[in-house]
């Protein structure tokens, strides 16, 4: 088996691409590829006949590491796996530990993790639509406008829990600390100013002529190759394929709020595109709900504080701004710390789509197609 | 539950295990040689369609390869649990069923060493190609704590 | 006297280390130019990396205030900003990189990944520290710091090269001692 690595690595490692073609590295470090991701790419001319994905340059054992840590202490662990979106890391966490306990999580706590999460999916699908424009050459532009929003919602953050982008908010049985008082109104107030400039951003982008003529009709997905290759969240329903780990596999009271999952029509970059501003209408609609309705009472179940689960596995789906974020937990009943973690995260998956998405394109269509498919780093390489 | 039975019925032999954790979480273990038919089976007539991830555990006497597959139709999710010797950590793959296993299962090759035979391009994909080792396996050690040697980080908690 | 400017010149050609080190990095003006505008190379590699392009948005503005352009590759760059950990797979790389930036060069170790190795201090991946491999002007702690951390972080790294603190001026200082 050694050997047959080996040879592999040297047949790899000696590629002698056919006559008229090159091989284009766009290398670790580059500007447009959402952090460091090296593409070996084969072209001929201008046409990208095939591209390899080369990952790794971001990993660190987290799931190694997760062994090494008590319960608790994987808790500000997780926050740094997709750094864009860290309350749904922790929120798939708890879950998995919470499944295993079974403890009960008390009303309050349901409506401010519900709060959270959906700030949380605004914060990033507002990151993600400024991260495109800046693949796509409007060069800062699109990230002034819509970071602009998001440090609204970092600000609530912070009043809430101290942190602007690792959070370790939650905790097993509900969340760390109660909102302040004022919450409610300031998180009315910025919603309120948020919903207009998505209106904004749909005006300034999606009836520009530049860039539908780069995004409309680029990296078409089929629905059967979407669900066959493990596409998640924007990726697979701007596809058309209508599902939602929140409604299919409820993990929280989001059947109490009325709202919609969000669908694309033609599976091209300008439908996932699509799909990340209207599922941010959809966010907002579920925080305006979820503030009106939000119980008094306590905010987290009682736990102990040294954890030791019972023995058993469990496999915990959350729906994370980038898609279906799992977690395989497997405890041995008598260790504190945890036996074996293993995390399935969206971007992950959505990756492996970009062989197959990328074929006969222009160099500048896979960056197109590279930026739509959302990657974060962290969670990809973990 | 209808999954399962049906499930037991067409692969008796293969079946070591069935268990109903909980609503929507149905668990079965099937013996490794019969692994390929009971996902072929799984996908085409019980509508397993989406293979969500492909993990692997290192215990004390047997490594294992859970694999979760999840319903779109159905909404339910399987775990399919195989269990390898240590000696001779070799499965099929599969990704001539699902597509989407060719990652996961490159990733489980490079952090425990298990083989999938029928892959495509079986190489490490998260650690550099001359990586020596296996580092999710419980005899890789990790580094020492360079503040507390000795102790493990959660036990300076206390 | 072109006999004179002419053999300052052949002087000058054959000192051509030492006209550079007296005439132009001890040079205040220089010094001050250099301050003024350090161009910045993005390299950022993980949360960090979302700090530091949210200090280059509208609400803080911690990057064309200070002079500071964003360019993309190293050969036109000053300061070498490190936001995230650095793994074994991409430390030849950094390496790289920092090799192919021109004289004077600058670095800054932002987020406590990069300066120690931060959570991951038991990784059998992780390098403790960008230090162990390129020379650091200015640690940034924090994780991730806030903006405003990275903002003091640059204004400290203009005074240390408006007083020729820096790695660089030892480097400079180191090499006269020697001779």
């Amino acid at each position: 088996m050694i050997q047959e690595d080996s040879d592999r690595k040297l047949a790899r490692n000696a590629i002698f691409p056919a006559e008229g073609r090159m091989i284009l590295n766009i290398g670790p470090q580059h500007p447009s590829t959402h952090g460091v991701l090296r593409m070996q790419v084969e072209l001929e001319g201008e046409r990208v006949i095939n591209v390899t994905p080369i990952i790794g340059y971001l990993h660190r054992g987290f799931e190694k590491i997760a062994e090494n840590r008590s319960y608790m202490q994987v808790i500000p662990l997780t926050d740094r796996l997709d750094y864009l979106s860290s309350m749904a890391n922790n929120m798939v966490y708890v879950r998995a530990v919470e499944e295993l306990l079974g403890v009960q999580i008390p009303e309050r706590a349901e409506y401010i993790r519900v709060i959270v999460l959906e700030l949380q999916r605004l914060a990033s699908h507002l990151a993600a639509v400024g991260f495109y424009g800046n693949d796509l050459g409007l060069a800062f532009t699109a990230m002034m406008y819509t970071f602009r929003e998001r440090e609204l919602i970092l600000d609530l953050f912070e009043s809430i829990c101290g942190a602007r982008l690792t959070y370790n908010y939650l905790r097993f049985g509900g969340v760390r600390e109660d909102p302040p008082g004022n919450f409610k109104e300031k998180a009315k107030e910025v919603l309120a100013q948020i919903k207009p400039k998505i209106d904004e951003y749909e005006r300034f982008l999606s009836e520009d002529e530049i860039f539908l003529m780069r995004t409309k009709g680029i990296g078409i997905l089929k629905p059967e190759d979407a669900i066959n290759m493990g596409a998640a969240g924007p990726v697979l329903r701007g596809s058309g394929v209508k599902t939602d780990t929140r409604v299919t596999d409820p993990y929280t009271i989001y059947d109490k709020f009325d709202w919609e999952v969000v669908t694309g029509k033609d599976g091209d970059c300008f439908s996932r595109y699509a799909v990340w501003i209207n599922e941010m209408r959809q966010s907002i609609r579920i925080v305006e709900q979820a503030l009106d309705a939000l119980p008094e009472g306590p905010y987290l179940a009682k736990v102990p504080r040294l954890l030791k689960p019972p023995a058993g596995e469990v496999y915990s789906r959350i729906e994370s701004p980038r898609g279906e974020l799992c977690m395989h937990l497997v405890s041995d009943g008598a260790t504190t710390n945890p036996y074996r973690l293993k995390i399935r995260s969206p971007a992950f998956c959505n990756l492996s789509l970009l062989p197959h998405l990328a074929k006969n394109v222009l160099i500048a269509d896979l960056i197109a197609i590279l930026g739509s498919l959302d990657p974060v780093f962290g969670e990809i390489d973990r | 539950m209808i999954e399962l039975e049906e499930l037991i019925e067409k692969f008796p032999d293969a079946v070591i295990d069935v268990k109903i954790q909980r609503e929507r979480r149905l668990c079965a273990a099937v013996k490794r040689e019969a692994l390929l038919e009971v996902c072929r089976y799984l996908r085409e007539h019980q509508g397993f369609d989406h293979l969500s991830s492909v993990s692997g555990v290192d215990y004390a006497d047997r490594f294992e390869v859970v694999y979760h597959l999840w319903s779109y139709s159905k909404k339910k999710l399987l775990s399919l649990r195989v269990s390898l010797p240590k000696d001779d950590p070799t499965v099929d793959s599969v990704t001539s069923i699902w597509k989407a296993a060719d990652w996961h299962e490159r990733e489980t090759y490079d952090m425990f060493g298990i083989i999938f035979e029928g892959h495509p391009n079986l190489t490490r994909i998260l650690l550099a190609e001359d990586f020596e080792g296996y580092p999710f396996r419980k005899d890789y050690k990790l580094k020492e704590n360079p503040w507390f040697p000795g102790k493990s980080p959660g036990e300076e908690q206390r | 006297m072109e006999k004179r400017g002419a053999g300052m010149a052949v002087v000058a050609f054959l000192n051509r280390e030492k006209f550079v080190r007296e005439f132009v990095d001890k040079n205040p003006i220089i010094r001050w130019s250099r301050a003024k505008s350090p161009w910045m190379f993005t390299f950022g590699l993980a949360c960090c990396a979302i700090e530091m392009a949210t200090a280059g948005t509208c609400r803080f503005d911690g990057m064309e205030r200070f002079g500071m352009l964003a360019r993309a590759t190293p050969r036109q760059s000053d300061v070498m900003i490190v936001a995230g950990w650095v793994t074994k797979k991409m430390a030849s790389r950094i390496k790289r990189l920092y090799e192919q930036m021109p004289e004077p060069k600058y670095v800054i170790a932002m987020g406590e990944c990069a300066i120690c190795g931060g959570p991951w201090y038991d990784s059998y991946y992780v390098v403790d520290g960008v230090d162990k491999i390129i020379p650091v002007d200015i640690y940034i702690p924090g994780c991730p710091p806030r903006p405003e951390a990275l903002i003091d972080g640059i204004v400290k790294l203009r005074k240390k090269i408006r007083a020729g603190e820096t790695n660089y001026d030892r480097g400079i200082r180191y090499a006269e001692e020697k001779g």
